[in-house]
């Protein structure tokens, strides 16, 4: 009966596996390798980054941190071969158009977020608009030049007015989208409860919905006026540029990313350190904003 | 006792239904609230049916000439924008090619447990800078620094291998390696941002599940979580190169706008974005026209690319939210 044996079957079928992990085994070795290439690749893409900031702090800084910093930072650009000067307009000009921005973008954008977040969210409109909203995100940042070039500078002139516009059609995505993430982690229970007690939407909107979502809504907004302060081709032909500080919001306005941008392209050392200076001006009000987004959006222990 | 009762229904009773002016404000503020999103779509209808209006006379002007042609002379009135398409979709690649491999490597290094988790925060936190610094310091960074390490390497390159078609030419300073260089970092955080989603969103136990039958960390990455993936790593790569395709400034500064079709990553070349930013402020009226053409060219191919990144992105959303 039992010259088939059970055990020797399955031994010559199966040998048992080695299962500890040989010490140099391909795999092993392989793994190793990739891991290696990827921490490679990390201090690669570092690099740039590291660079960017030491060069803006050792070319920007010698100016802005030197004797004349008061010259530079409120001066009037400099003409030719002229030494010193600075670049006031273009600090005063890149303030007021953000500001113009803002003030035009974010009521419209927090608004908006509303509809698409407690009002209507599965509406026709909602869908629409918040995919629009997406679509407008991907678009070329030039593209609302073209646009307020088309529709305002045309008929008016190059001015701040054009130019702020063209950056409130920018930021308006931004704090759509962010204000609308922040208003959709607002839980339900709340809003029920405060439906519960009989506030009609608005009330639940304006007790409920705003006061808790605000962090978000604030670091959303606060990231679109960063990205708005450093956008340059939007400005190019709308607000185009000025020497001198601005006084009229209809007339052609500096900003400092088209002082980098002209600057940059001239052969004269001394226009060349002031583009290095606005940069490292231009970033420290970018990552100024950004830096308070982060602190504001930070989740609450 | 009488008084306690006689105060219930008066007015200082705390509740009560919403007052006229309550409605009166609710809807008021519900009508703004509507308005405000109709006009994200009137905005974006307005925006097309704009730049299509100012583009109609060089529409039927040019025609599709417009887009096959390679000359770009305001004195004859010949325009076509054949090398800018050219340089747009080259230059784009490339930088996908660079930004898109490094974005992805990135995003397995900050998700498959390589750092502590408080160092990968920080580590993201980096990159998530280098997407803030805008982009004319990357390309003044481009002139002075980028442009005079790669010159002696350029030269070295094009005196070798002169015969091979990317290394055709020497770089004289501004040209497509700066370019897509920059580019390359500068879709780099989009990329990596979006790849990092993509990875998060894979349940913990798939992982496990994978280490569980032996895997080695690499194993289990290229063999369960990059497939896992691959849909959100491919919307990250669609959406990066719809950044890289409208990215301006940087490329006016850094491309050498240069009207010609070559292949060669040293020879100045030109992209539509940095046509639009060189050549707009003095254009007379019939070249803002012909302008206005190439505008919506780099529209539609933006849009179609960003389309498709985006539905992906839902796809990919939808297959791990929507099984649960």
């Amino acid at each position: 009966m039992s010259d088939f044996d059970l055990t020797k079957a399955v031994e010559t079928a199966r040998p048992m596996p080695q299962l500890a992990r040989q010490g140099f085994e391909v795999r092993a070795l392989k793994s190793g390798l990739l891991t290696g290439l990827t921490w490679l690749a990390a201090l690669i893409a570092a690099v740039p980054l590291v660079s960017v900031m030491y060069l803006l702090l050792v070319k920007g800084g010698s100016r802005l941190f030197g004797a004349d910093f008061v010259e530079v930072l409120t001066g009037l650009p400099p003409a030719g071969f002229e030494l010193g000067g600075g670049i006031g307009p273009a600090i005063v000009g890149t303030l007021v158009m953000v500001g113009i921005a803002s003030v035009i973008s974010i009521p419209i954008g927090i608004l908006a977020a509303i509809y698409l977040g407690v009002l209507e969210p599965r509406s026709w409109l909602a869908n629409t608009s918040r995919f629009l909203a997406k679509v407008l995100t991907g678009f070329p940042s030039i593209m609302a030049g073209v646009f307020v070039y088309a529709v305002l500078v045309i008929h008016w002139g190059y001015s701040a007015w054009a130019g702020g516009i063209a950056l409130a059609v920018l930021m308006l995505r931004t704090v759509v989208l962010a204000a609308e993430e922040a208003i959709a982690q607002v839980p339900q229970r709340m809003k029920d409860a405060a439906y519960g007690m009989g506030c009609t939407r608005t009330q639940v909107i304006w007790k409920v919905v705003l006061p808790t979502g605000l962090p978000g809504i604030l670091t959303g907004v606060l990231l679109a006026v960063a990205g708005a302060a450093g956008e340059s081709a939007p400005l190019l032909f709308t607000a185009l540029f000025s020497n001198y500080f601005i006084s009229e919001l209809s007339e052609p306005t500096a900003s400092l990313s088209i002082l980098i941008y002209n600057f940059s392209g001239m052969p004269f050392p001394n226009q060349i350190e002031l583009a290095w200076t606005a940069s490292l001006v231009l970033v420290l009000i970018v990552l100024m904003f950004n830096i308070l987004a982060r602190l504001i959006g930070q989740p609450k222990v | 006792m009488a008084n306690l009762f006689a105060s219930a229904g008066s007015a200082s009773s705390v509740s009560g239904p919403p007052s006229g002016s309550d409605y009166a404000a609710d809807s008021i503020f519900r009508g703004l609230a509507w308005i405000s999103a109709a006009l994200i779509i009137a905005l974006t209808v307005y925006i097309l049916v704009e730049i299509l209006r100012e583009a109609g006379p060089a529409m039927q002007a040019h025609g599709v000439g417009f887009i096959t042609g390679t000359t770009w002379n305001v004195n004859t009135q010949q325009f076509g924008v054949l090398p800018e398409i050219w340089g747009t979709l080259y230059s784009s690649l490339l930088a996908l090619f660079l930004g898109g491999s490094f974005g992805i490597a990135i995003a397995i290094f900050l998700t498959q447990d390589f750092l502590d988790h408080r160092v990968a925060t920080v580590f993201r936190t980096i990159i998530e800078m280098l997407a803030a610094i805008p982009s004319v310091v990357f390309g003044l960074w481009g002139i002075f620094v980028l442009i005079p390490l790669l010159k002696p390497g350029a030269e070295w390159l094009h005196g070798q291998f002169s015969w091979f078609p990317l290394f055709s030419t020497d770089l004289a300073g501004p040209g497509m390696a700066p370019a897509a260089l920059v580019l390359a970092i500068m879709i780099l955080p989009t990329v990596a941002a979006i790849s990092v989603d993509a990875f998060r969103r894979i349940p913990y136990k798939v992982k496990e599940a994978a280490y569980g039958m032996g895997t080695t960390r690499w194993e289990a990455i290229l063999k369960v979580m990059v497939p896992t993936a691959s849909s959100g790593l491919l919307a990250a790569l669609v959406l990066g190169f719809g950044r890289a395709l409208g990215e301006t400034m940087a490329l006016a500064m850094l491309i050498g706008n240069a009207n010609q079709i070559s292949l060669s990553l040293f020879s100045p070349a030109n992209t539509l974005a940095s046509l639009l930013a060189s050549t707009f402020p003095e254009a007379g009226q019939l070249e803002v026209q012909a302008l206005m053409y190439a505008a919506l060219v780099l529209l539609v191919i933006t849009f179609i690319v960003n389309v498709l990144g985006l539905a992906v992105q839902q796809y990919t959303i939808r297959k791990f939210e929507g099984k649960k």
